[in-house]
């Protein structure tokens, strides 16, 4: 029993960290609480039903094409919403996000229809047993997945140019920009990597749950964003790790009967952990000046 | 008063307009809290929904009579604000956002849960009380003791910690003491706000104070000017009306809504009346019209 939920719970943490590794990148470089993010999240979703359902291609090509058409909203978004606004006050990129969510939102709705959508069956339900513990291939090959994304993007950032020019970026902005980096393209980077890894979580969870619909951003979206403050936003490790621990625990409340107060759980361990560590788990205090 | 006036304007826009109102006393206090002491909140629609609840409650299950309910609303929501305020508002600048953020989904998880609030189904059967008349009032007295209280020592402080916390705590404000009475103050009018809700749409779901409805007050205040008194009625005003000008839109509504504000911040970052000082302006208006340019004889 507790090794099951343990399982359950990693892989709907999986899902939540991917998503907030998008809020973190973001917010490391611009500080921007890119409320637009879990709408990324919500397309790749509908994208990889598309394609699955209209072109009828393998589960992994719709991934690919989920993938890519994010990372077109996602950059674009930055471009028009939030590149004008990047000089002003810390709220005016906030509500612009807002305002591009509810957007993005009301487009699908549009497109796709209020209802919920149906995943197609894409992989067999085959179930594997190990001991008391049954995983199923879906969640197999969630876990997989997201541990590969994991594995890349800290590679990436560790070793690849522009993975050290994002550090840098978020480092110090300004400096960054006057040793030569050109931050723009940074953060475009940042941005299309992050809508890259919520698209990926957008189709697996349409996958785990074989059920979409255009509001299943928000929710999720908070909730990855909660991932990431809780383990300390701007951090990487960070937001797996609260990630992870926000889905197992989200599991082991629902198991232990607790499941009318699913939605507070991943709040109230939020406002707990900011309580004795106002910058999350993994998070470095904040310096304050005069 | 409210039949005299339905003669000219139909129920309906009465009814929008006394939406508008009641908006106002909310974004208000929302002002109050985020504009002028610079604390960031985005659980705002949470304080309403205790005060909606409340005063809902009291009046239909134990039969009390409107105005002290509304009372009593507004207060427990301060009451509320000031016992969450007390360890959160250590907090600073973005965490203190979500800390608020996942204070104001609780509170809805808890009002699902609850009984006397009627869980998910809502709260319905409540009696219409609230009237455009009385929000005009409250509205009005919501605006002069903003003015007062912004011009006072105390409004004073709470603009020195907007400006630098660490600095106003130099100078000998107690900036925790300040921030919670502050955060408490906003609340009553969020409050009070919730009451009047609560008895002119006669039906209550806690799905209706989510945070989708703290990031509205928060579009309300930015978009008219963080800080700004006027600049909160204006964006009020006009985000709340937006809607109803764009019916002819029908479905593509909310789509032109959420570019609209986009398009509204990436042209006046500070808000539509952020950084302008009314009374200044209208000074210097009438002063151009008085004084005769050297070349006039």
């Amino acid at each position: 029993m507790f090794w099951q939920q343990l399982i359950n719970g990693i892989t709907l943490g999986a899902t939540y960290a991917l998503i907030a590794l998008g809020y973190t990148m973001v917010y490391g470089i611009i500080q921007l609480i890119n409320f637009a993010h879990g709408e990324i999240y919500m397309i790749g979703a509908f994208v990889g039903v598309m394609a699955v359902i209209v072109f009828k291609v393998n589960i992994f090509i719709a991934l690919l094409m989920a993938i890519a058409v994010c990372i077109l909203i996602g950059v674009s978004v930055e471009r028009i919403a939030y590149k004008p606004l990047r000089r002003s006050t810390r709220l005016a990129p906030l509500i612009s996000a807002i305002g591009v969510s509810i957007f993005l939102q009301t487009l699908m709705t549009l497109i796709a229809g209020p209802q919920a959508v149906g995943f197609p069956q894409v992989i067999d339900d085959q179930l594997y047993h190990i001991g008391s513990v049954t995983v199923s291939k879906v969640q197999l090959i969630i876990l997989f997945l997201a541990s590969v994304m994991m594995v890349g993007l800290q590679l990436i950032i560790k070793y690849v140019r522009i993975g050290k020019a994002m550090r840098a970026a978020s480092e110090d902005y300004d400096t960054a920009s006057l040793m030569g980096i050109d931050v723009n393209r940074v953060i475009s980077f940042t941005f299309a990597i992050g809508s890259a890894l919520a698209a990926a979580g957008g189709v697996m969870v349409g996958m785990y749950f074989n059920s979409i619909h255009p509001l299943m951003g928000v929710m999720a979206g908070l909730k990855a964003f909660c991932a990431a403050v809780l383990g300390g936003i701007g951090s990487i490790p960070g937001a797996m790790l609260g990630g992870l621990f926000l889905g197992v625990a989200e599991v082991a409340g629902v198991a232990l009967g607790y499941g009318g107060y699913r939605d507070a759980i991943a709040f109230t361990l939020l406002i707990l952990v900011l309580l004795f560590k106002p910058t999350g788990l993994l998070g470095r205090p904040i310096q304050r000046k005069v | 008063m409210d039949s005299l006036l339905t003669n000219f304007i139909s129920p309906y826009y009465i009814k929008v307009f006394t939406l508008v109102g009641i908006y106002i006393i909310i974004a208000l206090g929302l002002n109050f809290i985020s504009g002028v002491t610079g604390q960031l909140s985005f659980g705002h629609a949470a304080f309403v929904s205790i005060g909606a609840y409340t005063a809902a409650i009291l009046t239909t299950r134990w039969q009390l009579p409107f105005l002290p309910s509304l009372l009593a609303g507004g207060l427990l929501a301060a009451v509320v604000g000031i016992l969450f305020g007390f360890p959160i508002l250590r907090l600073t600048g973005d965490y203190l956002g979500i800390a608020t953020l996942g204070f104001g989904e609780i509170v809805i998880v808890i009002f699902q849960n609850m009984e006397i609030t009627g869980g998910t189904i809502g709260l319905s059967g409540i009696a219409k009380h609230s009237s455009f008349t009385l929000v005009v009032i409250i509205v009005i007295f919501t605006i002069w003791s903003m003015y007062r209280m912004q011009s006072s020592r105390f409004g004073r402080a709470l603009m020195a910690i907007r400006e630098d916390e660490i600095a106003a705590n130099v100078m000998g404000i107690n900036t925790t003491a300040y921030k919670i009475q502050s955060f408490g103050i906003g609340s009553f009018f969020a409050g009070i706000g919730g009451g009047l809700y609560a008895h002119t749409i006669q039906y209550l779901n806690p799905t209706d104070f989510g945070f989708a409805r703290s990031f509205d007050y928060l579009t309300f205040v930015v978009l008219g000017g963080l800080g700004s008194i006027p600049g909160t009625v204006l964006g009020t005003t006009i985000l709340t009306l937006a809607p109803e000008f764009l019916r002819f839109v029908a479905e593509y509504r909310m789509m032109i809504y959420g570019a609209l504000m986009v398009i509204m911040m990436i042209f006046r970052p500070r808000g539509l009346l952020g950084g302008v000082n009314l009374t200044k302006t209208i000074r210097t208006l009438k002063k151009q019209k008085k004084t005769p340019l050297p070349g006039d004889v």
